[in-house]
């Protein structure tokens, strides 16, 4: 398919086709897509200005791997992430608010302003987190799945029928939490799918550099007897349709399965990356592929959108996300006390002696 | 002499070491290509070649143990972790491997080798890119543990720790690679790991540091000096294991009063050590209770609070103050 970097004003309604998911969802899609990527700009400017400290890593390039993996799941399915974890959580409908909050360190956000960019929770929306150590979170998306599991077929006597998507980048394939994650749910028969945003990197390391088997890695899950696709993760209906297959049959099976969803992370690992381990000419080639723009011109060229509705699309979110980002510098820093709250279950923790928080001596 | 930042002192020692000796590798997550996300080991793969300055796959937990396995065989790795918390992904290989080589081969295959991580907060970053676990490894027996506080004394020590037979945990501290240049030597220099400096002499209280808590102690120390009038002693620990005991007790027995700071959690961090040792040897001559200022016992806080955990030279101000005024 060819696209060009922006998206087509003249729709062609005369070709207009109705295969694949509805006109409307598209339009949805591809809203949630601007804002993923609306809140991604504001978000490093708002770094660029210091007003954002921790690390950041943004996922513009990326936005129809959690948008069209979101479709495909059922409101109540776990899902579990690494660091380049805004998306997710967008995909699966935190108020980008909290999320902003988050970013700037304030109390209203997802978790409390204490965690920032790796730490996007939302217990609502299913969203089991963020996680700053590669890899580390890939033995949860097991448990999770021997969690619902077990509900529904123990607890409640029924059949297992939700199902958990285990987030991954590239670089992770290489930690060894992820291969006994692998193991342990092939073993345990569950139902979670590992979804690997192979956009090709790990910081400055290339797959091929870095992975054996990197230009096929399905190959690992072949090794522990899953099922397996390669998905395109530049295009959201590609992604859609992909994961509703194998979402369908995870939940319909009970069986773990794994998916390398070939993506490309537009900027730089994090906020200082110079970028020198790849090409010009290679970037130059995936922006090309922009998912946002690929869709657009989807819906101008055979759904007929029109140019004014989206640019009104794009507006919206634009105001949305400027909404979101006075809310979060409206919202408070939190408290010095925070720092020793939710840290055990007492509201202090059980300290003692001179262990015992100052703040609770005045 | 020129002048080096922490940075630069490491990366001089490092290419010095490799210079020496071919036995000596680094290896790391983008240490090669791209010379590490600190940019200590920058200019070395040109310099050595990819035999010997290696990029690894994203797995602290190989790293480690193919650095093991190395050391046992003769060579003298020097692996880096990115962040001192990713260190936890290996903790197996360290403490199983890295730490009992020498005694479980009964000293069949002893193991030289050194872990270069950097640790410690105040670069506005998050839990497991800002904590100090020093305590875990410092606890682990079979590993030496080395901290040094600026460019000079790191330059010395890596190369101590390289050339030390026995494995060493070198913790970099982070906030300190850049924030300040010093007279480092070109020719090789080296120091005696398990030996504390006395940085200043002084009557009154013996202030006991190490890493990126040095700064504020210094400062600290000059305030307490010229406006309170106070004479602090003020001891760099650079090597927590092996502690120099001696230079600690000797120092008390002087002055009978002691702050000691660190921004690893307060719990058996390692201010608990020294307070038992200074107990166990120096008990009759304290003429105050040993103070401790220390990283609270929570996880890294995030980055708007991070100067409320960590010890700055007021709190320490404050600490050294209520020690002197402490009348029994
Ligand atoms: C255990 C551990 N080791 C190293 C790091 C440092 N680190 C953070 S992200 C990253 C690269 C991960 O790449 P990948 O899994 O492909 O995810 P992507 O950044 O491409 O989304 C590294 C090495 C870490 N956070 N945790
Ligand atoms: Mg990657």
């Amino acid at each position: 398919m060819t696209t060009s970097s922006k998206p087509d004003i003249t729709p062609q309604s005369a070709s207009l086709k109705a295969k694949g998911p509805s006109t409307d969802l598209l339009k949805q899609w591809l809203r949630d897509m601007l804002l993923i990527r609306e809140f991604e700009v504001r978000t490093m400017q708002a770094y660029q200005n210091k007003k954002i400290g921790g690390f950041c890593h943004v996922y513009i390039g990326q936005e129809a791997v959690a948008v069209g993996c979101t479709a495909a799941l059922e409101p109540n399915d776990p899902v579990v992430t690494a660091y380049r974890d805004h998306g997710h959580a967008l995909a699966r409908g935190m108020d980008p608010k909290y999320g902003m909050a988050e970013m700037f360190g304030r109390i209203g956000g997802c978790a409390k302003g204490k965690g920032g960019s790796m730490h996007f929770f939302d217990k609502e929306h299913h969203m089991y987190g963020g996680h700053g150590i590669v890899g580390a979170q890939t033995p949860l998306g097991a448990g999770l799945a021997f969690a619902t599991k077990y509900e529904d077929e123990i607890i409640n006597g029924g059949v297992s029928n939700r199902v958990t998507l285990s987030f991954l980048g590239d670089g992770a394939l290489n930690q060894g939490s992820f291969h006994e994650a692998q193991n342990l749910a092939g073993v345990l028969d569950l139902p979670v799918i590992f979804v690997c945003e192979n956009n090709g990197y790990s910081m400055g390391t290339a797959i091929s550099r870095g992975t054996t088997m990197g230009h096929d890695i399905t190959s690992k899950a072949a090794g522990y007897g899953f099922d397996s696709a390669v998905i395109e993760g530049m295009d959201v209906i590609e992604v859609y349709e992909g994961m509703k297959a194998v979402v369908d049959k995870c939940r319909e099976t009970s069986r773990p399965a794994f998916v390398d969803m070939r993506t490309y992370r537009f900027k730089g690992h994090s906020m200082s990356d110079p970028r020198k381990y790849r090409t010009k000419e290679e970037e130059q080639q995936y922006a090309q592929d922009d998912p946002i723009d690929k869709l657009a011109n989807e819906l101008m060229n055979n759904r007929g959108l029109s140019r004014d509705e989206y640019d009104v699309m794009a507006k919206e979110v634009k105001k949305q996300i400027r909404e979101a980002t006075k809310w979060a510098e409206a919202s408070p820093i939190p408290d010095i006390e925070e720092l020793y709250r939710d840290v055990y279950v007492e509201k202090f923790g059980p300290y003692s002696g001179t262990s015992l928080p100052a703040m609770l001596e005045d | 002499m020129p002048q080096r930042t922490m940075v630069e002192a490491l990366n001089l020692a490092l290419d010095q070491s490799m210079a020496n000796d071919e036995n000596v590798c680094v290896m790391g997550e983008d240490i090669a290509i791209n010379g590490g996300v600190f940019r200590v080991t920058k200019g070395l793969l040109e310099k050595y070649g990819s035999n010997r300055v290696m990029d690894t796959p994203l797995a602290e937990c190989g790293i480690i143990g193919t650095a093991v396995g190395m050391a046992i065989y003769g060579l003298k790795p020097v692996a880096e972790i990115q962040f001192s918390g990713f260190t936890m992904q290996a903790f197996d290989q360290i403490e199983q491997n890295m730490a009992r080589y020498r005694s479980r081969s009964r000293d069949r295959y002893p193991i030289s080798m050194v872990m270069r991580t950097p640790y410690g907060g105040g670069i506005r970053a998050v839990e497991h890119h800002s904590e100090s676990r020093e305590s875990y490894w410092a606890h682990t027996p079979g590993l030496k543990v080395v901290i040094p506080s600026g460019p000079r004394n790191a330059r010395a020590l890596l190369k101590a720790s390289i050339d030390d037979p026995d494995p060493v945990v070198f913790y970099e501290p982070k906030a300190v690679y850049r924030a300040f240049r010093e007279d480092v030597p070109d020719e090789p220099e080296t120091m005696e790991i398990g030996k504390a400096q006395v940085v200043r002499e002084g009557a009154d209280l013996t202030i006991i540091a190490y890493g990126a808590m040095m700064r504020p102690v210094l400062e600290a120390t000059d305030d307490l000096v010229e406006l309170h009038g106070m004479d602090i002693e003020v001891i760099d620990l650079l090597s927590i294991k092996p502690m120099d005991t001696q230079t600690l007790v000797e120092s008390v027995t002087k002055t009978g009063r002691c702050v000691i700071v660190h921004e690893g959690p307060r719990t058996c961090g390692i201010a608990a050590e020294i307070i038992a040792r200074l107990n166990e040897d120096a008990f009759e001559h304290l003429i105050a209770p040993i103070k401790r200022l220390t990283g609270y016992d929570i996880h890294f806080p995030f980055f708007q609070v991070e100067q409320h955990y960590l010890p700055d030279a007021d709190s320490i101000i404050e600490a050294v103050k209520e020690t002197m005024a402490f009348d029994a």
